[in-house]
């Protein structure tokens, strides 16, 4: 029993070779299995590749017990060509040794020939690489499109919305969110008083920081980190939802039941993001400044409170609020279109659902950054 | 450890398991033959499943022995099952391949845990297996879910024999096959028998199956293995549950594609 795992048995199992005119007589004698093949694999095939030979003639008397691998090992005495395959006699016993040489035999023929790597492996990855990315942008704006016609199909007879469904997700997703959300805006609101600080005081112009605060949270910060957030919390949990369901087939069955999987599930999915995110940047605002607030009051010891809020009321327009504001939704639309397109695009298998999931959020990761970067160029041309 | 090969490879004695007060077994003895092939019947909820499980070691019984090649598995150490397991190979109902693995993969499997072989020599071996298993070479390179239903049960058998396991479960092999699959599944699994020298245990319901390739069936009624015999022997049998599944117009087919 336990010898399947001892490897110093291989002495158990021998062979000789012996050519005479064109036919190789192999004589093999005592345990070919699993066990005990591995020392005597090397040692076969290296004498068999400096013999000249075609026909093969197996005497397998001595043979105590042979399984598959060691079938195959002693098949490989075989010769063949594209055109011919020599063929082998076998002496045995067992009527079981024949059935088992005659499989080695046809699968050693059979072989697939293994493929080599190329040079120019790494261009093609390259290539296939980038054809990949602009198929997935075209995708992607072709499921916007989708969503789009749906959703205002479904704008037309506001009835048929799902407005239940788009309840119970502003709670998973904006709801929910708030705390983790505000908790995050608060420390970055904080690390940009200390920064500010620093910088500022060496000029003397410390009350300036009031200003760097007000138009990063409001302008970007508070607006990207709820952003990000929301790709990490909710898209990741979008694509594993629909993905899931796709898996099951549940999708195919809406299908059939005739309800529309963009009516269903995206349409409810997009309106909760496009409904949360402004609420959530307006809240990660609000606890963005008031970590500068604090850091600025307690920690730096140079501006009260009441000098803040009214530094803030100068110096920063509502502008600024508004900038913030209006990229909140595009971004929760971005983050739920990529989330549910990924889903949907799930296959069968669980690897399937795990690389789209973590594709879902890279893409929406990136997608809000570009179109934050997009955001900035069109305000400065604005003047805003 | 040493198994005695020329004992009956699995006998169960007085098994037992249940689930607080839900008896599911009880007193339960059967034992299957070396070189046989033993089909498994009974009714849905009738804890087929349970008693596979129990077998296999995944779950532990709750009274009764069963004995593997003269062993009494419950008094063996942890090193002696796992050798033990090495000599068992199950098929899973779906095939229970791992899906983040080429088919070739996961054929090696049981050989990279349990060998130690070099890996191009690991990889033709299981691509023997494919070739065994009746696939074709380039499913050696597919995952499973690009495989059909039928393909996936050839290459979970192909698992399944990976380390030549001398005892081989088969949970539902033709179930969800097509006719011409499953009849073509049964002749493979007559064949790796006969090449392979197994001893097969196989749950059941495709009376086909049971009339061209169980050499003797065992009802589970009752909570026990009513009956374990040929199969004209387990006809004749006079438990009602066993001539409702016997004489139904299904039966009375495969009985006579069975004769021809």
């Amino acid at each position: 029993m336990s010898e399947l795992t001892n490897t110093d048995s291989s002495a158990s199992a021998d062979f000789s070779l012996l050519v005479d005119g064109l036919t190789l007589k192999v004589t093999a004698i005592g345990d070919w299995s699993l066990a005990t093949i591995a020392t005597n694999h090397d040692r076969l095939v290296a004498a068999l590749d400096s013999l000249e030979y075609e026909n093969v003639d197996y005497d397998f008397d001595g043979v105590t017990n042979l399984d598959t691998a060691g079938a195959y090992i002693l098949a490989k005495a075989i010769r063949s060509t594209p055109d011919v395959c020599f063929p082998y006699e076998l002496r045995t016993q067992s009527r079981g040794h024949q059935v088992l040489m005659r499989e080695a035999a046809d699968a050693t023929i059979g072989r697939p020939a293994i493929r080599n790597r190329q040079w120019f492996d790494i261009l093609v990855r390259m290539g296939k690489a980038t054809e990949h990315f602009f198929a997935e942008v075209f995708d992607t704006l072709a499921f916007l499109g989708r969503f789009v016609t749906a959703l205002f199909r479904q704008l037309l007879t506001p009835h048929t919305i799902r407005w239940k469904s788009v309840v119970a997700h502003i709670e998973d997703v904006g709801l929910n969110a708030a705390p983790i959300i505000m908790t995050l805006s608060f420390f970055v609101g904080a690390v940009i008083a200390y920064m500010g600080a620093n910088l500022l005081a060496s000029l003397g112009f410390q009350v300036y920081m009031v200003d760097l605060i007000g138009f990063a949270v409001l302008r970007e910060f508070a607006v990207i980190i709820t952003a990000i957030l929301l790709a990490g919390r909710s898209d990741s949990a979008f694509t594993a939802q629909i993905g899931s369901m796709k898996m099951r087939q549940e999708i195919d069955a809406m299908e059939i039941i005739g309800l529309d999987r963009f009516e269903a599930l995206v349409v409810p999915r997009a309106l909760a993001c496009m409904l949360s995110a402004p609420i959530l940047t307006f809240l990660a605002m609000i606890s963005g400044m008031a970590g500068g607030l604090i850091v600025a009051w307690t920690i730096l010891e140079g501006i009260s409170p009441t000098l803040f809020l009214a530094r803030l009321q100068a110096v920063v327009e509502p502008s600024h609020f508004w900038v913030g504001m209006v990229k909140a939704p595009v971004f929760g639309l971005v983050i739920a279109i990529i989330g549910c397109r990924q889903g949907l695009a799930v296959t069968g298998s669980v690897e399937s659902l795990g690389s789209r999931t973590t594709k879902s959020v890279v893409q929406a990761i990136f997608a809000i950054i570009f179109l934050d970067a997009m955001f900035a160029i069109m305000f400065y041309q604005m003047g805003v | 450890m040493d198994l005695n090969y020329n004992l009956p490879p699995m006998q169960v004695k007085g098994l037992g398991s249940w689930f607080g007060d839900n008896v599911v077994h009880e007193n339960l003895n059967f034992h299957v033959n070396s070189g046989e092939i033993l089909g498994l019947v009974g009714g849905s909820g009738s804890g087929k499943t349970v008693l596979m499980n129990t077998l296999l070691g995944l779950k532990e019984a709750d009274a009764g022995d069963v004995y593997y090649f003269g062993q009494n598995r419950a008094e063996l150490s942890e090193n002696d099952r796992q050798s033990l397991r090495n000599q068992m190979g199950v098929l899973f109902q779906a095939g229970a391949l791992f899906s983040s693995m080429t088919v070739r993969q996961n054929i090696m499997v049981p050989l990279r845990e349990h060998t130690n072989l070099p890996l191009p020599l690991m990889s033709e071996i299981a691509d023997m297996k494919i070739h065994m298993v009746g696939l074709p070479a380039f499913a050696a390179t597919l995952y499973p879910s690009d495989l059909s239903g039928g393909m996936k049960k050839r290459a979970g058998l192909a698992r399944a024999l990976a380390l030549d396991p001398k005892l081989l479960f088969l949970d539902e092999p033709t179930a969800g096959l097509d006719p011409i699959g499953a009849s073509a599944f049964d002749t493979l699994i007559l064949e790796m028998r006969d090449a392979m020298d197994l001893t097969v245990l196989m749950i059941t319901h495709d009376l086909d199956t049971l009339f061209t390739v169980c050499d003797r069936v065992g009802v589970l009624v009752d909570k026990h293995i009513a009956i374990a015999d040929s199969l004209p022997n387990v006809m004749q049998y006079p438990h009602p549950w066993v001539q409702e599944y016997f004489s139904g117009p299904r039966a009375r087919a495969a009985q006579q594609a069975g004769a021809r």
